[in-house]
């Protein structure tokens, strides 16, 4: 094996409790992977001192990383929002699938800073914990000034999207490690849950398999369905 | 410019529910078809157990055809137009959205068919809702039964019978029409939580039955049975066990060498000639532009773009639209009132992460007309249906009961806890057509080639409202019943918006000055044009519409066959 996945960069990263990712962070210690499979694989994960970001600014990933980590705060009960890298799925999700939210983050993450300045005398991510909730809940009730719009449009689409990045497949570069399905308990993705299974659910005995939806190969599979006669386009 | 094509006997706009079934015995029969669909051929290799892509992102409406003519909406011709969804409801795909839909494949119940003439019989006339349009259909179930029973073997659909010939079955649904013989299929499985559900009903004196499903509870024609992965709301079958026209009676249509599928082909509008016969239609595919002549045109987009389509092709003949020199295309239409839901939270895990939208238990008491309204004051009813369907991100936004916020540790403790506990009914009712509900062409949005889309004017009205509050109180009889320890109810219903069960705007029935097509499908103005899919629908019934648009589908095709040379254009 060449190639070490981002995921599996990851578990080692959360099993040492060392993954703070994103500007203003430190990044990953290299001695905090564990041993590389191969040279190859060390090279790699050496030169990534931190990951780039995709869509947003420096300045506006320190903003929405700290926000994410109020929504679901890492706490007694377990990892959130920051260790499942939501910022680092909407920062993705931004340049694809969500580019049409790009400018309303552009202009609602601008407005949550200045609005935690004047309303609590400092930059959103440098408040205590309780100020930032103060302001998130500010936002969230449509208190929130300064806002093209209401803020309350603003919450609810960080809100959407950071539960997107926690609990969506981990391949679009949230939920890493499963973090965000353990929370909630969702045993994994299976393409076949027999009877049995199902029972096995149903007496809490099924453990979590930690299985992405692209992680099985019925998506090569070509055997059945449509053959090619069918799909020639003919006027 | 226009490539104008070889002539064909039938050509069908859209192959999705309707348009797939009809080409199946218009080829066996051995009719030369061509079929037309926006979009394009998706194998199960497209259909990746991926909740973002299918429930959040709406892969692949969201680069189609469809998703550039979305309807407008408002409530009133009052009120202003809402924002306009992000999403057409609607799939272009060989095989429409039967690939993703929920696959819940009912009969109507007989009082469907004759909502006037019953409800005048047992309550009297002033019963029927001030400013409803409503009509009796031209025909009663016994007339689609063999349509039904022919569409349940020929796509595959799994059920508990409740009345075989007059005999009652306790297992199944005591109040659904007489049916010759049983589903091709048993059930699928029931869970532990619908066992509990089942066990509450009962307990309540009503009869609880598991719903039919299109999907496949054991190895049907050769394909798999279902694997209950829980990916099947708004997602394609990985397994092709849901019987999407795609992979039942499209295949077997092309297989008698009579139908021809143009993918990618956008139909723009129907041609008329001067004495008022549809001629063929145009269609765009990879910018050049066709001319597809046929001698029977069956239009089977779905309820939005068949009224649109119908308005766009004017001519001499047509100057209002096409069939619509009475005024009637765009009018009765309704959505299924399927909102003013329940939602409840149990102190039990209900093990619903593997799943599926049609593997339910479902309550008939309270549908239709199958208990007395004598003292109430509506008329109609709700199907209770109570499914074993959730996903991670779904079930993460779940409704906090009002015993947590929304965010922040609180909450987590909650989700932590209650991700699993909750279950939410959204009960389909019965719904009515009316004088002000219309759709037509939006005077301001276009699409990208300059066309109106459709707009929908629609809102529900007081029978609807009393109708929902009623159900809502059952369905929360039910979930106290089964031990429910928290319950919130959805607001009773305003504007109709765009939605999934679109019905009426091309109405069937035998009065041409109230109706668009006759009894058979076929316009009464233009008689070689066919009208398919729930367009034609003039009442809803409380239950999905799937399966009796693809029962009326066939008769439609079968009558085309029988009487080829009355309709087909000489």
């Amino acid at each position: 094996m060449t190639f070490i996945s981002r995921r599996d960069l990851l578990k080692r990263a959360a099993a040492v409790g060392a993954l703070r990712l994103g500007s203003g962070q430190a990044a990953i210690p290299a001695d905090a992977l564990g041993a590389p499979e191969s040279p190859a694989v060390r090279t790699a994960v050496q030169t990534f001192k931190r990951e780039p970001l995709e869509t947003l600014t420096a300045s506006e990933m320190d903003v929405l990383e700290a926000i994410v980590a109020r929504l679901i705060p890492t706490d007694a009960n377990g990892p959130g929002a920051t260790e499942a890298r939501a910022a680092h799925y909407i920062d993705r999700a931004l340049g694809g699938a969500l580019a049409a939210s790009r400018p309303a983050y552009s202009a609602g993450l601008v407005a949550l800073d200045r609005y935690a300045r004047e309303s609590r005398g400092a930059a959103f991510a440098a408040l205590s914990p309780a100020d930032r909730d103060a302001v998130l809940t500010d936002i969230e009730k449509g208190a929130g000034t300064g806002f093209t719009g209401s803020s309350v449009a603003f919450f609810t689409m960080v809100l959407n999207h950071t539960h997107q990045g926690t609990f969506g497949d981990p391949s679009y570069g949230g939920n890493a490690n499963f973090v965000g399905w353990d929370l909630i308990g969702y045993p994994g993705v299976r393409t076949m849950v027999s009877p049995t299974d199902q029972k096995s659910l149903e007496s809490k005995a099924m453990k979590p398999n930690h299985k992405s939806a692209y992680e099985y190969d019925f998506n090569k599979d070509t055997e059945r369905g449509r053959g090619p006669a069918s799909i020639k386009n003919d006027h | 410019m226009t490539t104008k094509l070889k002539d064909t006997d039938v050509v069908i706009v859209g192959l999705g529910a309707a348009g797939g079934v009809a080409a199946l015995p218009l080829a066996q029969a051995g009719i030369e078809v061509v079929g037309l669909e926006a979009g394009t051929w998706l194998t199960r290799r497209d259909f990746a157990p991926d909740e973002l892509r299918n429930n959040y992102r709406g892969w692949p409406q969201g680069i189609q055809k469809a998703n550039q003519e979305i309807p407008t909406s408002r409530a009133n011709a009052a009120s202003a137009t809402a924002p306009r969804g992000a999403i057409h409801p609607m799939q272009n795909a060989v095989g429409g959205t039967t690939l993703h839909y929920w696959a819940q494949s009912w009969r109507l119940n007989p009082w469907d068919f004759k909502v006037v003439s019953e409800t005048k019989r047992r309550y009297g006339a002033s019963r029927i809702p001030p400013g409803s349009t409503v009509e009796d259909w031209p025909f009663g179930l016994d007339e689609l039964e063999p349509y039904y029973d022919r569409v349940e073997y020929e796509v595959g659909v799994s059920g508990q019978a409740g009345n075989v010939n007059g005999k009652i079955d306790p297992r199944g649904n005591p109040f659904e029409g007489a049916r010759t013989r049983a589903y091709p299929m048993p059930p699928l499985r029931s869970t532990e939580f619908l066992d509990k559900m089942t066990t509450a009903a009962r307990s309540l004196g009503w009869n609880p039955f598991p719903g039919p499903a299109a999907v496949n509870s054991r190895a049907y024609q050769n394909r798999s049975a279902c694997m209950y992965h829980g990916f099947c709301n708004r997602g394609g079958c990985h397994v092709d066990a849901k019987n999407s026209t795609a992979v039942t009676t499209i295949p077997r249509a092309q297989a008698t060498r009579r139908l021809k599928i143009v993918t990618r082909a956008h139909v723009t509008t129907i041609e008329v000639d001067g004495n008022g016969q549809v001629t063929g239609v145009n269609y765009l595919a990879d910018g050049v532009e066709y001319f597809q002549p046929a001698k029977v045109v069956l239009l089977a987009s779905y309820t939005y773009e068949n009224v649109r389509m119908l308005l766009l092709s004017k001519s001499k003949a047509f100057a209002k639209g096409l069939a619509n020199n009475r005024g009637q295309v765009g009018r009765h239409y309704f959505s299924h009132h399927m909102g003013a839901g329940v939602s409840a939270l149990f102190p039990w895990n209900t093990n619903a992460w593997y799943g599926l939208p049609a593997q339910g238990v479902a309550v008939d008491n309270w549908a239709d007309d199958n208990f007395d309204h004598g003292g109430l004051d509506f008329i109609g009813g709700g199907n209770l249906w109570v499914y074993s369907d959730r996903r991670p991100i779904g079930a993460a936004g779940m409704n906090t009961f009002g015993r947590a916020p929304n965010w922040g540790s609180a909450w987590k403790t909650f989700i932590k806890e209650n991700a699993d506990r909750s279950n939410s009914a959204y009960i389909q009712k019965s719904t009515l057509p009316y004088e002000d509900n219309y759709l037509d062409l939006d005077p301001q949005v276009k699409d990208p080639l300059g066309y109106a889309v459709c707009r929908v004017t629609a809102e529900y009205k007081e029978n609807e409202r009393k109708l929902s509050a009623f159900t809502q109180d059952k369905m929360e009889q039910w979930y106290r019943a089964a031990g429910a320890i928290a319950i919130q109810r959805a607001p009773l219903g305003g504007a109709m918006g765009v939605s999934t069960h679109a019905y009426g705007g091309t109405r069937m029935g035998d009065n041409p000055d109230t109706n668009v097509v006759n009894r058979w499908g076929f316009a009464h103005e233009a008689p070689n044009l066919g009208v398919l899919g729930a367009s034609v629908m003039g009442t809803s019934g409380a239950h999905n519409p799937t399966l009796t648009v693809q029962a009326l589908a066939w008769r439609t095709a079968e009558h085309l066959v029988k009487n080829w040379r009355n309709i087909g254009r000489t």
